[in-house]
């Protein structure tokens, strides 16, 4: 490991001397370009200020915080229902997903539990926001790397699957449909059959985006190989999601730990892959909506019946004490740590997203691309800018 | 066979040419615009496209004009006044000088050159320029870049393009392109004699090379980092709006209406008919159908792709019109050189 790194840098050495000597008479001049704050791939307000010699990045500096919506402050002056409506918007493409940890943390801060119905009701929409989510980024990727009309596919389907958080929460993208003990009604009439229907949907869409975009030799030539992010950097970044498991590291929070959810109810399966590059990013995350589609289905054929609703008291006040909850988000992990001192609301909120480390790596990987990859890169790692800024 | 009977004067030909030569460029890109870019890939998008302006849509092309027309002329300040002004006519003028050799029926040609092949794809070559000016006078980052990538990527598939021609002048034996379109509805193939000999069915080799390069000579999508909307946002139209914008967005089309038109005429037999005699008056007026019509068919072609596949590297794209186009078209050549010697 050492003599070849040691070799490398070598390599490098003699490399700059030869450009060096080059460089006297052909004296090219750095240009610094500021890829957004307003660009269409950065996906809202991210900005990178990127060094360019030519179309080969020096160096590239993530700068975020132009949509800081200061979600953890505001949380101290709601009370802790009203919290749902504040986190929702954090990752705006699953939203139901972010409630879910926080609510967690409230219950275990409370001691205690949601009825099981509640529980498996509450895997299954978290699996749909993942569903929501990702494949929109399957479809986004194309558009990246300019094949326009994935994306198109990705919201004609996806809108499947909105309909049926619709159907259940009376939401679309904000739902705001946990309590803290339960969920706010049950699933309405027909729900269950809709879904099944929307899941086959979803696994058709799946294999759509596997002839188009996996298949294509052009992707594979824009994405294999490219931004390639090794087990060991992608665990000190604190990389997290299908972004750590495409580096090959086997972590799933879902399966992970144990949480009052339904996630070890369905048989499913983590996917990694070795490769650590933009291909292995897409297609882990293909694999996960395909994954997320035979849980909802083993999910709705196991639903148990009951309440969807524990005993809580009308006003809710948690009792003092500190607890941290995370969750396998659509994005990666999410997790609150909250601290409450036995009030209505909470005293402090950190949430910990997972986009803002995803996007924290981008510095190291984007050394030495060119342009066009830094786009793709960005793409595959997949940050939503909400879940950085908060 | 009678001559037309009205003798035009030399300034009325003029203006018909003038006409002429304005209906060729703006009705191809018009009606691409139109069926391809709104409607055929609205359908494969599963969307409906324009629906209200006039039946179907089919206004919408004289909305957007109009649009276009009504916007504010913005000429960023640091900008180099009179290059920012002058690419877009550059470009738009190149592909008016693109259709001059191209014949639409026995003397419905704008200029009947012996070498009119080689003009045509040298005058091509000047839409370059105006690129790169675009690119160069907008003193915007991402507009450099698209017109310098614009001109390497330019530059590289001019060859392969000349090159996959070289097969098809080798066999006719001719550059004119008028002589081409006579020898493709003269010979036969291998004797049978029911449809002419479209150069297609010996030089397909010489098609997919000619219409991969032009997709990179047009910028569209395989080869479209130039422009590129999802890293350099429109490359060196980045700047444009307006009527300066409408002038490279006419420019984009009818260049794409152009080289159909080389496509159409070098390889599927251009304006004629196999069953009519080519010196038949009244293909003066059915040949411009014609060819109309095998133009619309590649550019289904073109646009097919486009709205298909992902985007190349820039040094990808290099690598493949060094690596492999020009390799395969080399052989191509050497091929058919041999096979025309040999039979």
């Amino acid at each position: 490991m050492t003599a070849v790194s040691d070799r490398r840098q070598l390599a490098y050495i003699a490399s700059q001397a030869a450009d060096a000597r080059v460089n006297v008479e052909l004296e090219t001049e750095g240009m610094t370009l500021n890829i957004g704050p307003q660009h269409p791939a950065t996906h809202g307000t991210l900005r990178i200020v990127a060094r360019l010699d030519g179309e080969q990045v020096v160096s590239a500096d993530p700068i975020c915080g132009y949509m800081h919506r200061g979600y953890e402050k505001l949380t101290e002056v709601r009370s802790f229902p009203q919290v749902t409506t504040l986190v929702n918007r954090i990752d705006w493409l699953g939203s139901f997903a972010n409630e879910v940890p926080f609510i967690l943390a409230a219950e275990k801060l409370m001691g205690i539990e949601a009825p099981p119905r509640a529980q498996y009701i509450r895997t299954i929409l978290f699996e749909l926001s993942r569903i929501a989510n990702v494949s929109l980024f399957l479809g986004d990727m194309g558009v990246q790397l300019g094949a326009l009309t994935a994306v198109f596919y990705a919201f004609r389907d996806r809108e499947y699957v909105l309909n049926q958080i619709e159907a259940a929460t009376g939401g679309r993208f904000h739902p705001n449909f946990d309590r803290i003990g339960g969920l706010k009604d049950d699933l309405p009439k027909g729900w269950i059959a809709e879904t099944r229907a929307c899941m086959d949907k979803m696994r058709t869409f799946c294999d759509l985006m596997e002839d188009l975009l996996v298949g294509n030799e052009i992707f594979a030539e824009r994405t294999r190989g490219i931004g390639v992010i090794p087990r060991d950097v992608a665990l000190s970044y604190g990389l997290s999601g299908a972004n750590l498991r495409a580096s090959g590291v086997d972590f799933d929070l879902r399966r992970d730990q144990r949480l009052p959810m339904a996630w070890d109810k369905a048989e499913w399966k983590v996917w990694t892959h070795p490769d650590g590059d933009s291909f292995a990013r897409y297609w882990v995350r293909l694999q996960e909506v395909r994954e997320s589609t035979r849980i909802v289905d083993q999910l709705l054929d196991s639903l148990p019946s009951g309440p969807v609703m524990a005993k809580v008291p009308r006003i809710i006040k948690v009792p003092e004490g500190e607890a941290w909850v995370s969750t396998e988000n659509p994005l990666g992990e999410m997790g609150y740590y909250v601290v409450s001192k036995g009030d209505t609301g909470p005293f402090r909120v950190k949430i910990r997203s997972a986009s803002f480390n995803n996007i924290a790596v981008a510095s190291w990987v984007l050394k030495g691309t060119f342009v066009p990859d830094v786009i793709t890169i960005l793409a595959s790692l997949y940050f939503i800018l909400g879940d950085i800024d908060r | 066979m009678t001559t037309l009977a009205v003798v035009i004067p030399y300034w009325g030909q003029s203006i018909l040419r003038s006409l002429g030569v304005a209906a060729a460029v703006l009705l191809p890109a018009g009606t691409a615009v139109y069926v391809y870019l709104f409607k055929m890939v609205s359908f494969m998008q599963s969307r409906l496209g324009p629906m209200e302006a006039g039946p179907y849509g089919s206004m919408q092309l004289f909305a957007e004009v109009g649009k276009f027309l009504q916007k504010e002329d913005l000429i960023p300040r640091g900008a180099d006044r009179r290059i920012f002004k002058l690419a877009p006519i550059v470009v738009v003028a190149t592909v008016f000088l693109v259709y001059v050799p191209i014949p639409f029926g026995p003397f419905a040609v704008f200029g009947s050159y012996d070498t009119g092949i080689f003009l045509a794809l040298a005058v091509s070559s000047i839409s370059v320029l105006g690129i790169l000016m675009a690119g160069w006078s907008s003193a915007n980052k991402y507009s450099l870049m698209g017109g310098l990538r614009a001109a390497g990527q330019l530059l590289a598939y001019e060859l392969p393009m000349v090159l996959a021609v070289v097969g098809v002048v080798i066999q006719a034996g001719t550059l004119n392109l008028q002589g081409i379109v006579a020898a493709q509805h003269s010979e036969k193939i291998f004797g049978w004699g029911g449809i002419g000999y479209p150069y297609v069915v010996t030089q397909f080799v010489g098609l997919a090379v000619f219409l991969i390069a032009a997709q990179a000579e047009l910028t569209q999508t395989p080869f479209d980092m130039p422009i590129a909307e999802s890293e350099l946002v429109a490359g060196y139209m980045t700047e444009y709006s307006g009527f300066r914008f409408l002038l490279f967005f006419i420019g984009e089309f009818a260049a794409a209406g152009a080289f159909a038109a080389l496509a159409s005429t070098l390889f599927l037999g251009g304006w004629a008919l196999p069953w009519v005699s080519l010196s038949n008056h009244w293909m003066n007026v059915v040949g411009p159908l014609v060819l109309f019509t095998k133009m619309m068919l590649v550019m289904f072609v073109i646009f097919w792709v486009r709205f298909t596949y992902p985007r190349l590297r820039e040094d990808q794209l290099q690598r493949f019109a060094w690596k492999v186009l020009i390799p395969i078209t080399l052989a191509n050549i050497v091929v058919t050189a041999v096979v025309k010697v040999v039979f």
